[in-house]
């Protein structure tokens, strides 16, 4: 059987500054980790191609600076991608390349298709607006007038994610960091999306915490089949929640496959460094 | 020496520019055209916006009248009347009827206006999505991108606290289908007379650069929820304790000593122009 992917991402190209002679071309360039040692251009993402496929939790691993985050920026539209095509199957933008649609079609795939969840809650929740009203913002942004179901759909996410009712009305910047990550994990869950993007949702947490966010996407993931991309530089994290991973190095894939494989028998030198520099 | 001043403050190159922005202003309604706004004798914030658009639309045919808070005669009307007439020599009015361009602050007067007359707003916070990003960059590519969620949760935020919206003046207001606009901090109640006036309507922020129009008969939606929706302040059951006005907008006056309340019309050209027809029909019956 051959399940269509939800997402297929090709040959995704990221590159800070303009490239020189030295390393304008693919083929020939070399680079000194992932910049040119001549002009000093950073091409954090390189022909990166893989798929995500309906109710599946791709984990992305790899050490700081490897082009992981920036690329799911990319994806979100957070940041401009260089190159390459994203297709989403979804009647809206059926065999369309997103990355090239306009800057209101890509709002709309922001908040009808996507849910992310930054690695600093700053990024994803405004701290001055309640953390009802938070979570009621996406809702708004996709077409939501009514407030009793926006208000009723917001009481259910928060109980899913075990904020307590009585503070849905304080701003999160009241809360923990752990709290704080939760709404907006439930902000980003507000619309149903069929794809949601996590980055690093657990670096910085204590483990105790960490372990019920973690609980959490899990239940998450198998009650709505939400297909994931986790990025992660933790391989626990990556080993508890991704059916398959991808392991990244300087901007390039260098090893793909089922999570249980990579951690058990890594083939590429690094991954191999990296499994084996676990605790 | 005192030199003699140019017609209406301005120098015509500035009131060009400011013609021009008041131009594309028009041309795309609820849009904040940005304009380079002068250094006037009064200070920013006190009507320097709407003081800048009419000085440079006022002509010598024209008829002005100003008003404060709904009345003529308070300090900051009197003072821009003042320096217009100076500069100008046009005549002033009280009359809404007679006056061809009206420089207002929060009131747009009782009597519905026509279409030969302007009505300049001074507006202190032009940008309705301020409160939602600080940064002006990203209010400007929100309207480009015709992103107003932001707008929308101020005002889901208030119910959320209050169990209504309460936004007492400057609620926002969708102009044309498409810009989202701040309509000075007009009551919720002269909300409705923006949609399809008669009359122009110019807004001018002095201090924040901006100038934006309703042109007229233009759509003017005020922003409301399904199960929340627009609803502008209710006087129910009071009236004016002078002329007796009831479908107007009543301020509320509390006597210090006694602590009644009373109400009293907020337009005060309105409210003697009312006093003035009864006296003269009473005197009509009387001599009958």
């Amino acid at each position: 059987m051959h399940e269509t992917p939800i997402l297929r991402v090709r040959n995704l190209e990221k590159q800070f500054g303009q490239g020189c002679p030295d390393c304008k071309d693919k083929e020939s360039r070399s680079l000194e980790k992932n910049y040119c040692s001549a002009c000093g251009t950073v091409y954090a993402v390189r022909d990166v191609s893989f798929d995500l496929f309906p109710g599946e939790v791709l984990g992305i691993v790899g050490e700081s600076g490897s082009g992981k985050s920036t690329m799911l920026q990319g994806l979100y539209f957070d940041a401009e991608i260089t190159g390459g095509e994203v297709y989403i199957d979804h009647p809206a933008v059926l065999d369309k390349n997103v990355l090239e649609l306009s800057s209101q079609q890509k709002r709309y795939i922001r908040n009808y298709l996507y849910g992310m969840v930054y690695q600093n809650p700053v990024h994803g929740l405004k701290m001055k607006f309640s953390s009802v009203g938070n979570i009621a913002e996406k809702m708004i942004a996709a077409g939501g007038r009514n407030v009793s179901s926006i208000e009723a759909r917001s009481k259910t996410l928060l109980e899913k994610v075990h904020i307590p009712l009585r503070r849905m009305k304080e701003e999160p910047r009241n809360f923990s960091g752990g709290m704080q990550q939760r709404v907006q994990i439930a902000k980003a869950l507000s619309n149903n999306p069929p794809i949601l993007f996590l980055d690093e949702v657990t670096t910085g947490l204590d483990l105790s915490v960490q372990a019920s966010v973690l609980d959490l996407i899990k239940q998450i993931q198998r009650d709505l089949h939400i297909s994931m991309i986790v990025v992660s530089h933790d391989l626990a994290v990556i080993r508890m929640l991704a059916d398959r991973s991808i392991v990244m190095l300087n901007g390039t894939i260098i090893e793909k496959g089922l999570t249980d494989q990579i951690l058990e028998d890594p083939q590429h030198e690094y991954t191999q460094q990296l499994v084996y520099s676990l605790l | 020496m005192k030199t003699k001043t140019h017609f209406a403050f301005f120098d015509e190159g500035s009131k060009k520019e400011i013609r021009r922005a008041t131009l594309k202003a028009v041309a795309i309604p609820g849009y904040q055209v940005p304009f380079a706004s002068r250094e006037m004798p009064i200070a920013r914030g006190w009507g320097t916006g709407g003081l800048q658009l009419t000085l440079s639309l006022i002509g010598k045919n024209d008829v002005l009248k100003v008003i404060d808070q709904g009345a003529d005669e308070s300090v900051n009307a009197v003072s821009i009347k003042k320096l217009v007439q100076h500069t100008t020599g046009v005549p002033l009015t009280e009359s809404t009827t007679d006056a061809t361009i009206i420089q207002s602050r929060h009131r747009i007067p009782e009597l519905p206006l026509k279409s030969d007359q302007i009505l300049v707003l001074q507006v202190p916070n032009p940008e309705p999505l301020r409160k939602v990003d600080a940064r002006e960059y990203m209010t400007k590519r929100m309207h480009a991108e015709d992103d107003y969620s932001g707008a929308w949760l101020i005002l889901f935020e208030q119910i959320m606290r209050y169990g209504k919206m309460t936004t007492g003046a400057a609620h926002p207001v969708y102009v044309n289908g498409r810009y989202v606009m701040a309509p000075s901090p007009i009551p919720r109640f002269d909300n409705p007379k923006m949609h399809q006036s008669e009359a122009l309507i110019l807004l001018g922020a002095g201090r924040e650069k901006k100038i934006y129009a309703v042109p007229p008969y233009t759509n003017v939606e005020s922003l409301g929820f399904e199960d929340y929706p627009f609803t502008v302040e209710s006087f129910e059951g009071e009236q004016c304790h002078l002329c007796g006005a009831t479908e107007v907008f009543l301020d509320e006056l509390i006597d210090p000593d006694s602590c009644e309340r009373t109400y009293q019309c907020n337009d005060t050209s309105h409210c003697i122009e009312r006093l003035n027809s009864k006296e003269a029909e009473e005197v009509e019956k009387s001599y009958a």
